[in-house]
């Protein structure tokens, strides 16, 4: 069936090809009907990036696996054996302490100081958060090998700034990062500083989400603002506060630079995290196939988070559905 | 005026001959001899990469190969990083510059270079014991020994503060060609004696214990010094012994009079202490009292240069050194190892070393007599007594050196020596505890 346009050619009418019964094209119909179905656009349309993510995360990964199976000059597969071999040294015990105190005790307390600045930046008049708003976002703009190196020179030995005014207080200097448990908390407290902006806009792009009316609902019922606070906003932020948590600890348990740039994992190996202390081991010591199983310890811990984080996001969507 | 040429049939036929026969004359253009990538050290001297270049380009043109050189930085470890990457995907440049143990950690995909080296060696004699070491693997030489970023790490102490202490550098170790019979008393018992003044002063040695290369190089020529070996030459493990006591009970004393901070010193840290006036004395190359003459003369003019102190065992100097290696995969071997053989010739090595300022040393104990030494100023003769010369009665050495090197490399990059000392001294372990640590750890290293 043909239309005719404007100039007089003919083309297709795409309603009446819609219309048409497909058992007049049974071969080509198939194929149609499954081009036409949404699913089957969708997955088309992300295939260029779905490839891409194959090719720059899957492969790699996959790699990563198959190196951790190697002994040290790759030339034999050891299955599990590198693991194996790995907790029984009493470093790496260290380093999967530290690992998670970095990141807990960091996302613990990017979560929060973003939700104190997210209801802060909530009650200031929307013409006046936008600079305020951008200044906040700072740390997370800036690229953090930068700013890393920015605190480095605040802790640096011979000219910290942090020392110079203590010196001008009369109080004994400080080895900020010579020291473990100084050094420890730096490395948090740049992680905080870097990660609070990120939760910040999300804690606040939730809570612009939520409804007034509901608060209008408990001022009404006589709710105080600690109660508003319990009862309305955290159950409508749960969702956002959960996924924010998982993203902010799969990041912060693979942070690098910080750690890197700031100690190194130093002194006596007490910063040392699962990135670092596996370019240690498979960059610098030449040890490939244990540096990749060192960074692979990462995944079980990270999917057991992820599969419990993300089940509480799937029943709570379920029950605002069914609610 | 205007020429007419005609062309007869003789001279067409002539030229038609000659025309056919051209393929068969071997014609040197630029690339006639292959094409040749280099992956090459980026030189903390910015003049070093150009005089690395101009060496490269005037051979390529009269050898007509077409070479591309890459200056890889190893801030970040990028050259690491490189070497690792090439090295999985078996692709990348002909030749790449190999950090110390990296020759080793990539053995199965390099060339050996036997003719080239051992051609060099009957050429210069031999090289230090530390090249030997690190290139010199099953009998056959897998790289050739650079200068290029090679070095040494010996002491660079502040003049005055030495001489208010009670002690001449310059007389020690004058920048002459003789062995001066007080320079015995440079020893780690001097130091030690030493460094209480000066830390008095506010000058106080500014040697570090953190994870990285310089902190290492400290501790490993400190340990060498009193015999302490954490594995021996034949691969076991050698911790629990008298002389790595006595090595660390001496360093524990030590560090009661060093910065607070040295646990964290980097690679930069000891040399912004002896630019910025805050230190005595610190084990590196030249590079800190370069920067110091551009930034801060007047301490630039107080600093000299001299061997690490002597031990039980004798005057170990940390030596750092760069190799060049060809990789399996290269696409033009040949090419490559005429061109390796041309660098290390003791005219481009001192063209190299002269435009760095004598900061790279020549992987060949004969060439240590290169006049750059001597005319460095200020002072004058600074540097003259930076490399090893054959009266300082010293020997080049690299931390862990005996371990077989497939440990030793664990025990250098996992900065194993400093980790003992701090967790004596700072983590509060003691001696013995600290040996157990070590024991388990180097346990680890024997996979």
């Amino acid at each position: 069936m043909r239309a005719s346009c404007a100039s007089g050619r003919a083309v297709p009418d795409i309603a009446a090809s819609y219309l048409e019964p497909t058992r007049a094209r049974p071969r080509a119909g198939r194929l149609a009907r499954v081009m036409r179905k949404r699913s089957t656009v969708g997955f088309l349309m992300c295939l260029p990036l779905i490839l891409l993510i194959a090719l720059l995360v899957v492969y790699p990964a996959l790699y990563a696996i198959w190196l951790a199976m190697l002994n040290k000059r790759m030339t034999t597969f050891v299955g599990l054996g590198n693991f194996a071999f790995l907790l029984k040294r009493s470093t790496f015990h260290l380093v999967i302490f530290q690992s998670c105190l970095f990141a807990v005790s960091a996302v613990i307390a990017k979560a929060s100081i973003g939700f104190v600045l997210a209801h802060l930046m909530h009650v200031i008049p929307p013409n006046r958060q936008r600079l305020l708003r951008g200044l906040l976002l700072i740390p997370w703009v800036v690229p953090l090998a930068l700013s890393t190196l920015g605190w480095w020179w605040l802790f640096d030995p011979s000219y910290s700034a942090f020392n110079w005014i203590l010196d001008g207080f009369g109080v004994p200097r400080v080895a900020w990062l010579g020291s473990t448990g100084w050094a420890r908390a730096s490395m948090i407290v740049v992680n905080i500083w870097y990660g609070s902006p990120f939760f910040m806009i999300m804690y606040l792009a939730a809570l612009k989400s939520v409804p007034g009316e509901l608060f209008e609902a408990a001022s009404i019922d006589g709710a105080s603002a600690w109660q508003k606070l319990i009862f309305v906003t955290l159950p409508m932020m749960r969702n956002i506060i959960s996924i924010t948590v998982l993203f902010s600890l799969i990041v912060t348990f693979a942070d690098f630079t910080i750690v890197r740039i700031l100690t190194a994992g130093g002194p006596q190996d007490t910063t040392h995290i699962f990135a670092t202390y596996a370019f240690e081991v498979g960059i610098q010591s030449g040890d490939i196939p244990l540096g990749a199983a060192v960074s692979l310890f990462m995944l079980p811990i990270l999917a057991v988070a992820s599969v419990f984080i993300l089940r509480g996001v799937a029943r709570r969507n379920r029950e605002m559905a069914a609610g | 005026m205007t020429t007419t040429w005609t062309m007869t049939r003789r001279a067409a036929l002539r030229t038609a001959v000659a025309a056919t026969a051209l393929p068969l004359v071997h014609i040197r253009t630029a690339g006639a001899a292959g094409k040749l990538t280099l992956g090459l050290w980026d030189h903390w001297v910015p003049a070093g990469n150009g005089a690395m270049k101009k060496i490269i380009e005037a051979w390529a043109e009269a050898n007509k190969v077409e070479v591309g050189v890459d200056f890889i930085t190893s801030v970040g470890n990028k050259n690491l990083l490189t070497i690792a990457a090439e090295a999985q995907s078996k692709t990348g440049h002909d030749v790449e510059a190999f950090p110390a143990w990296e020759v080793h950690n990539n053995l199965q995909n390099l060339e050996p270079v036997d003719d080239v080296v051992n051609g060099l060696i009957k050429q210069y004699g031999p090289l230090n014991p530390v090249c030997e070491y690190l290139t010199k693997i099953n009998g056959h030489w897998m790289a050739v020994p650079s200068s290029s970023g090679t070095q040494y790490k010996p002491s660079c102490a502040r003049i005055s503060v030495f001489k208010a202490a009670g002690a001449d550098v310059q007389a020690w170790f004058p920048a002459k060609a003789e062995h001066s019979p007080s320079a015995d008393e440079w020893t780690w018992e001097k130091l030690l004696e030493l460094a209480p003044a000066a830390q008095k002063a506010g000058m106080p040695f500014a040697l570090g214990l953190g994870q990285t290369t310089d902190s290492v190089d400290f501790a490993g020529a400190l340990f060498r010094a009193y015999g302490a070996q954490l594995v021996n030459e034949k691969g076991e493990i050698t911790v629990k012994t008298d002389t790595v006591r006595q090595a660390l009970e001496y360093a524990v004393k030590l560090t009661r009079f060093l910065p607070p901070d040295v646990y964290s010193y980097d690679d930069a840290s000891n040399n912004r202490a002896l630019i910025s006036g805050k230190a005595g004395l610190i084990f590196n190359p030249p590079s800190a009292w370069a920067v110091a003459k551009r930034d801060n003369p007047s301490v630039a003019a107080d600093c000299w240069t001299f061997p690490t102190p002597a031990g039980p065992k004798g005057r170990f100097v940390p030596h750092l050194p760069y190799n060049w290696g060809i990789w399996s995969f290269a696409k033009n071997k040949s090419a490559a190892k005429d061109l390796l053989t041309h660098l290390a010739q003791r005219e481009q090595v001192e063209a190299l070393s002269t435009a760095v300022s004598g900061y790279d040393i020549p992987p060949f104990p004969s060439m240590a007599n290169f006049k750059v030494w001597e005319q460095v100023e200020p002072p004058l003769g600074t540097v003259y007594n930076y490399p090893i010369r054959p009266f300082h009665n010293a020997t080049p050495s690299i931390a862990a050196l005996p371990a077989p090197p497939d440990i030793a490399v664990q025990i250098y990059n996992r900065a194993t020596m400093t980790t003992m000392i701090a967790k004596a001294a700072q983590g509060g372990l003691s001696i013995e505890q600290v040996l157990a640590w070590a024991q388990d750890e180097l346990e680890g290293f024997m996979r």
